[in-house]
């Protein structure tokens, strides 16, 4: 798993990466209640707000971590946004992204470094 | 940067893992560890308890009982001479423009009224309550060495009862002192989250050990500002600064229930507070816009300053949120905020714009929650 200043986790598999927030980022957010997810098929660059995330506190974004094509989003969140606050590195990824260079991914922080951004 | 101040109880909200906030000027607890959808619905299901110190304690003394209500008069337009001893009632203080500059509890506590006001503007309170009532007679005394705390919610009796007989004699709005916790405390049956509850003014020393005796009770949690905004707003209760503000005037916020009819246009004591003729001739011929509920018909909370339309397409604003976000007891969004009268009839659509994008709305009663109070 590889992690971004932005607080999102990215993990390869197969052909695509999965994307979603860290369990800091969902803490600090509090508790979620309501998830906006892009469009399948939605061609994303790096940086762009794909996501837009409400929690009881305030809206943020999420924004792609690469450049890429949204190949499937997870419609559960939209439904049930709570999960983000129970399973946020795990049942409660945003998206998924085909990526043509995923080279970038070598310079994102492993566990032990986010862990040490967070500190 | 100023340095925040703290209440006497921030070491407590520290060691119980509060996120502290700046507010009005003080490092405030946001939520503690339940997180604010949980700690909403304990308060009310169970008891919440609050820390409000913030908030600005004044006593008004007179050289008898009527002397600090009339001059109290002259600055709110609320009928203060009439509250009788052991009572409590909500006011505001308007401006030459009709507009709130304020709003506060009065109690009337046999020799003096105590008065509770807004924490961000307590000094600009205390203020115009000198520049009125000291002219008259009226100390004005501002109370920095006493605690404000709030016990909200269903349970919120029966906790207290089991601590020291005496709460459960009290009716909403009732006023009494009482003992808790060995200390002597300023208790009234009132609060700001639609639920029944308390708010208990505690000598600063002993503020601690009351909150520490309440907090021991398994029936209470420690609730944070941000679970009292969401309490409040399902409540249908103004925030002073967002929902009410020098701006608007008392009919259009719908407090016109909090002005007495001795104070309106052929009462007794008609008028003699600023912005008398805005006020009467709001109340004679309506306002043109009106602070009304909103829910949302999707998902998306409308937040603070969300524009409001009446089409879904094209013309001009007919309102703007002034509070908003998600109702953890509705299980839905809700907002309340102020659109043109003509707009304002339970389950007209409308439309409110967030992120570009138009969605539905629609105008709802208040309050979103049914109230809990105890009369």
């Amino acid at each position: 798993m590889k992690f971004t200043e932005e607080h999102e986790w990215l993990r390869v598999e197969g052909d695509v990466v999965v994307v979603g927030i860290t369990a800091h980022a969902a803490e600090q957010l509090g508790d979620v209640v309501f998830v906006e997810l892009p469009e399948v098929g939605t061609t994303v660059s790096l940086d762009d707000e794909i996501v837009v995330i409400e929690s009881v506190k305030a809206a943020s974004d999420i924004l792609a971590p690469l450049d890429g094509e949204v190949t499937e989003v997870n419609e559960a969140l939209v439904d049930d946004p709570s999960k983000v606050n129970e399973d946020p590195e795990g049942e409660a990824w945003f998206f998924k992204l085909s990526v043509e260079d995923t080279s970038s991914m070598e310079d994102m922080m492993d566990e032990a470094a986010y862990k040490r951004f967070i500190a | 940067m100023t340095d925040l101040r703290r209440t006497p109880l921030f070491d407590q909200h520290v060691s119980l893992g509060a996120k502290m906030v700046p507010f009005a000027g003080y490092d405030m607890p946001v939520n503690y560890k339940l997180g604010v959808m949980k700690e909403h619905q304990h308060t009310r299901s169970a008891a919440g308890l609050f820390d409000v110190s913030h908030m600005g304690q004044v006593i008004l003394r007179g050289k008898d009982a009527d002397a600090a209500a009339l001059a109290l008069e002259t600055i709110v337009p609320q009928d203060i001479i009439g509250l009788p001893v052991g009572r409590q009632r909500y006011a505001f203080f308007t401006n030459d423009a009709g507009g709130i500059e304020d709003d506060l509890m009065v109690a009337n506590r046999g020799d003096h009224l105590f008065v509770v006001v807004n924490a961000a503007c307590k000094d600009a309170d205390v203020a115009r309550m000198r520049a009125a009532l000291e002219p008259k007679g009226v100390t004005v005394k501002l109370i920095e060495n006493r605690a404000l705390l709030a016990l909200q919610g269903p349970m919120a009796e029966s906790v207290l009862v089991d601590l020291q007989e005496g709460y459960a004699d009290l009716r909403f709005m009732d006023v009494a002192t009482l003992p808790l916790a060995g200390a002597e405390c300023w208790v009234s049956r009132s609060g700001y989250t639609g639920e029944d509850g308390f708010e208990i003014s505690i000598p600063a020393s002993a503020a601690s050990d009351v909150a520490k005796a309440l907090l021991a009770d398994a029936r209470v949690e420690a609730i944070g500002l941000g679970a009292r905004d969401s309490l409040r707003l399902e409540a249908g209760l103004c925030l002073y600064g967002h929902d009410i503000d020098t701006s608007t005037s008392p009919v259009e916020a719908g407090l016109t229930w909090a002005i007495q009819k001795v104070r309106r246009t052929g009462g007794a004591r008609a008028g003699g507070f600023p912005g008398e003729d805005r006020i009467f001739s709001d109340l004679a011929e309506g306002a043109a816009r009106k602070r009304v509920g909103l829910r949302p018909e999707g998902r998306a909370p409308m937040r603070e300053g969300t524009p409001l339309f009446a089409s879904d397409t094209g013309g001009d604003p007919i309102g703007r949120v002034t509070s908003g976000g998600f109702g953890p007891t509705v299980g839905a969004p809700v907002a309340m905020g102020y659109i043109a009268s003509t707009f304002a009839t339970p389950d007209q659509k409308l439309f409110g714009e967030v992120r570009g994008k138009r969605h539905p709305v629609r105008v709802n009663s208040m309050p979103f929650v049914p109230a809990g109070f105890k009369r």
